[in-house]
């Protein structure tokens, strides 16, 4: 079923006889069950002030339709959406609504926050087929429960967007990278906290163990940029690296393979996004049994590529975070689950939020569950 | 303010109640006595006062959890408190109530800079978050302008910001992780050291969800290395409308400041007649202050400097010293006290988009002659949070009542330009009966059903934030067994 505004969109629902799929650009092959709804046709953007910082889209939107209309008036998301087609070989076009579903989130994460800090507000339409509004196009605002950001990354679960209303940011001057050479992944963190902890502003923190690299990602006006790069140096002269600096364009293309997780775009074996203690990150990499690995979010976020159907998570065992299979076959995925098990308490919120919004159990059966 | 009627049947059984509590509670941690109780009777909305059955202040989550169980069973309603500086009235109790207090639990457990979070007590203040880390030259940056009282307990329940939030975020921006407690007893942890939820954002939804929830009893909180510096740059108009052109051009020239403070003429009125701050006697006050190295400071206030000079300004001041930035920012950090000096006020919130500001100041100054009340409008301007605060005197019999209706026209004007009714302070009592101008019933309904699932029976500060009218029927769920 195709859905072109929140009035068939409320009809699909209040008629569904069954499990729905709600599928915005289809680039991140989710699990499918039941009858797919795409809701790609409920597009455009209906609100852009930019001396105010705010955006209103519908959820079907394609993502670079907003960042051109952004970037026209020298403004971006900063959070970064990743575009997960070159990781799992999907074809279509990334959407807004998908990626706030998601709370899809790129290396400048750690510093200005994830999609979900950038949501304002939302309307959704429940498993009733009752439309519902949440937050606003305002920045700061806590009337009432904060929906927006449970909305955020509920994939598809408890209601179908049918409007995003965005913060945005300032595109800066410019950008460089600082680049360390020649660390292992114990002193690649340890680096890269030091440069969190220090006052430069780092806005993108990235290690790749197979070319012993650490990356620094520094933006703002020129003069602070190449300020704060040598700060940044000095800082970390300690850590008895090589340094090199690279320019803004190096530094675009360096972080969009980043961002976009080029390092797996090869296709071969499982790919799982580990959400972690930056500190603890090495240790989880080394006992994980992947094959590969890179860093990002200073550590907080590793990618790791494994044998297919290896089952990551009983390998690293406990740990603060949370590890999701985003690249594996249908097999592999149905065994092993997606998304990581949450223990017993959140567990059962978890649920009874799913069966007050979607009390006919029809949204997206195979996501945030173990087992579709 | 309408609140329910207490249960007689819940103050009958106060004796067994305090009984049980004391079982599980240090003798110091309950407070039954009449004499005692009355130190909680309200908080910082001091319009409303009324003395809770009991207050307790347990020192752990065990405890907290011990309490609850109890109040469950027992079918008493409970109502969280910080450290009580709500202007909301969100820790306000009922006669039927257990005011569970989290002041004694002010410990750190934990600081960890190669992760840079602190994990503490919520009864901790917001202050002596940052007091713990600042030797080591961190900050948690959210800064409400109650820092030094107020708790992260209520930071949390009422996501709260301040000054800087333009740059920094809000609570829910900040907030990692936390450990906290259901109405039924049961202990969950949600979040931790890492980023971002596995499943459904649980902690994004606990975050301003004014106690109703659950008892959040540990934080783990995100902490930032502080800036090199901070220096302001003041500037006057002599219309409101320009100020607030200026403020969007700087936004569109791609300066961040960290905080955009806007004052209008009766406020600057009186903070000059109570601070004597040196500032321009104009229609509107700007004060923006920037970050970074002394270079970095220099560039960005020159480029705010340049976009103001394009405005028109009537005054134009780059603070070049601590000093200097502090006689900048006295006249704003006074104007609470200056306002109150001239009457007793009433402090309202609401946000609106910040294309709006001309016309929702021109409205608020029609408004102003029609009720026969002074309005000074003091606010962050980056986030079009408007801070109006209303002079009434309370010694007149229906001046408060006036100053409230003329609150409610304020709030709703800024629901009409596309904002909402609270931006930081949350809506506790005081703004509740005014949901229904923001949200529909389904709205509110979906929202309501969230508090069904965490707690069924509505115990936990159940007269706050909905309608009594939208909520009647939840609170009326039948009362435990005797």
């Amino acid at each position: 079923m195709a859905i072109t505004s929140e009035e068939t969109l409320v009809d699909a629902i209040k008629g569904a006889a069954g499990p729905i799929s709600v599928q915005g650009g289809g680039t991140r092959g989710l699990p499918a069950t039941g009858q797919i709804m795409r809701v790609a046709g409920l597009q455009g953007i209906t609100l852009y002030e930019p001396g105010a910082l705010t955006l209103v889209a519908k959820p079907g939107t394609p993502v670079a339709e907003i960042e051109e209309a952004l970037a026209a008036e020298n403004q971006r998301l900063a959070f970064e959406p990743m575009d997960h087609r070159g990781l799992l070989g999907t074809s279509g076009t990334p959407t807004i609504g998908g990626v706030m579903a998601g709370n899809i989130s790129g290396p400048r994460r750690i510093s200005v926050g994830a999609a979900r800090d950038f949501l304002l507000g939302v309307r959704f339409v429940d498993g009733r087929g009752a439309v519902v509004k949440n937050g606003g196009r305002v920045m700061k605002n806590v009337t009432g429960y904060d929906l927006v950001k449970l909305m955020a990354g509920s994939y598809g679960t408890l209601g179908v967007l049918s409007e995003v209303s965005m913060k945005v940011l300032p595109r800066p001057e410019t950008q460089a990278t600082l680049v360390l050479h020649g660390l292992d992944d114990g002193a690649a963190v340890a680096a890269m906290a030091r440069a969190l902890g220090s006052p430069f502003e780092v806005t993108g923190a990235a290690h790749d163990p197979a070319t012993r690299e650490t990356a620094l990602r520094i933006e703002g006006f020129e003069a602070s940029v190449s300020y704060r790069l040598s700060q940044l140096q000095s800082l970390l002269a300690g850590a008895g690296a090589e340094v090199e600096q690279r320019d803004a364009a190096a530094t675009q293309a360096l972080w969009s393979g980043i961002n976009d997780v080029a390092a797996f775009h090869d296709g071969q074996g499982d790919v799982w996004r580990v959400s972690c203690k930056p500190s603890d990150a090495p240790g989880i990499a080394a006992r994980s049994g992947a094959e590969r690995w890179t860093y990002d979010w200073a550590g907080g976020l590793i990618w790791l590529r494994s044998a297919a159907g290896h089952d990551l998570r009983a390998a690293i065992g406990p740990m603060d975070g949370h590890a999701t299979l985003v690249r594996a076959d249908a097999q592999s995925k149905a065994r092993l689950g997606v998304f990581h098990p949450e223990p017993a308490g959140v567990a059962r919120l978890t649920a009874a939020l799913r069966a007050q919004f979607d009390p006919k159990g029809i949204f997206n059966a195979g996501q945030l569950d173990r087992a579709a | 303010m309408e609140m329910p009627i207490p249960s007689q049947a819940v103050i009958a059984r106060k004796t067994r109640v305090v009984d049980r509590l004391r079982q599980v509670l240090p003798a110091d941690a309950v407070i039954s006595d009449e004499r005692e109780t009355r130190a909680y009777e309200c908080d910082a909305l001091t319009a409303y006062k009324c003395a809770p059955m009991v207050a307790v202040l347990p020192y752990t989550t065990q405890q907290v959890s011990d309490v609850l169980r109890i109040c469950h069973e027992e079918g008493v309603p409970v109502v969280p408190r910080g450290s009580g500086t709500s202007l909301a009235g969100g820790a306000l109790p009922t006669a039927d109530c257990v005011i569970l207090g989290v002041a004694r639990m002010n410990e750190v457990i934990e600081t960890d800079y190669p992760n840079r979070i602190i994990k503490v007590q919520t009864g901790r203040t917001n202050l002596s978050v940052t007091g713990a880390v600042e030797e080591d030259g961190f900050f948690y940056a959210p800064d409400p302008s109650s820092q030094l009282a107020c708790a992260i307990a209520g930071n949390i329940a009422m996501n709260s910001g301040g000054a800087h939030c333009l740059k920094y975020g809000v609570t829910t921006n900040n907030l990692m992780g936390v450990t906290m407690v259901l109405m039924d007893g049961e202990v969950i942890e949600v979040g931790g050291a890492h980023l971002d939820a596995g499943g459904l954002d649980l902690l994004g939804l606990i975050c301003g969800s004014e106690g109703q929830l659950g008892v959040v009893t540990e934080a783990t909180l995100r902490i930032l290395h502080k800036p090199e510096g901070a220096r302001p740059v003041l500037i006057g108009f002599d219309d409101n409308e320009v100020a607030g052109e200026c403020v969007s051009d700087i936004i569109k020239a791609g300066v961040l400041p960290v905080a955009i403070e806007f004052m209008d003429r009766p406020c600057i009125e009186a903070t000059e007649a109570f601070a004597k701050a040196g500032y321009p006697m104009c229609e509107a006050l700007l004060i923006i202050e920037v970050e970074g190295s002394d270079a970095e400071i220099d560039h960005q206030l020159g480029l705010i400097s340049d976009i103001a000079q394009r405005h028109s300004p009537v005054e134009l001041r780059q603070s070049k010293s601590a000093e200097e930035s502090a006689k900048i920012w006295l006249g704003r950090k006074s104007a609470f006290g200056a306002m109150g000096q001239i009457n007793d006020y009433m402090c309202l919130d609401g946000t609106i988009p910040v294309s709006s500001l001309p016309f929702v100041l021109k409205r608020i100054k029609e408004l102003s002659d029609q009720f026969g009340l002074k309005v000074g409008n003091v606010f962050h301007a980056g986030d079009g949070n408007m801070h109006p605060l209303i002079l009434f005197d309370a010694n007149k019999p229906g001046d408060l009542e006036l100053c409230e209706e003329f609150g409610a026209e304020i709030l709703k004007l800024c629901v009409e330009v596309g904002g909402c009714l609270t931006g930081e302070h949350g809506v506790g009592i005081e703004k509740r009966d005014l949901m229904h101008v923001q949200y529909a019933p389904d709205d509110l309904e979906a929202q309501m059903a969230v508090k069904d699932v965490f707690d069924p029976a509505w115990l936990l500060n159940p007269a706050k934030v909905f309608p009594l009218d939208a909520s009647e029927t939840r609170r009326a769920v039948p009362l435990a067994a005797e």
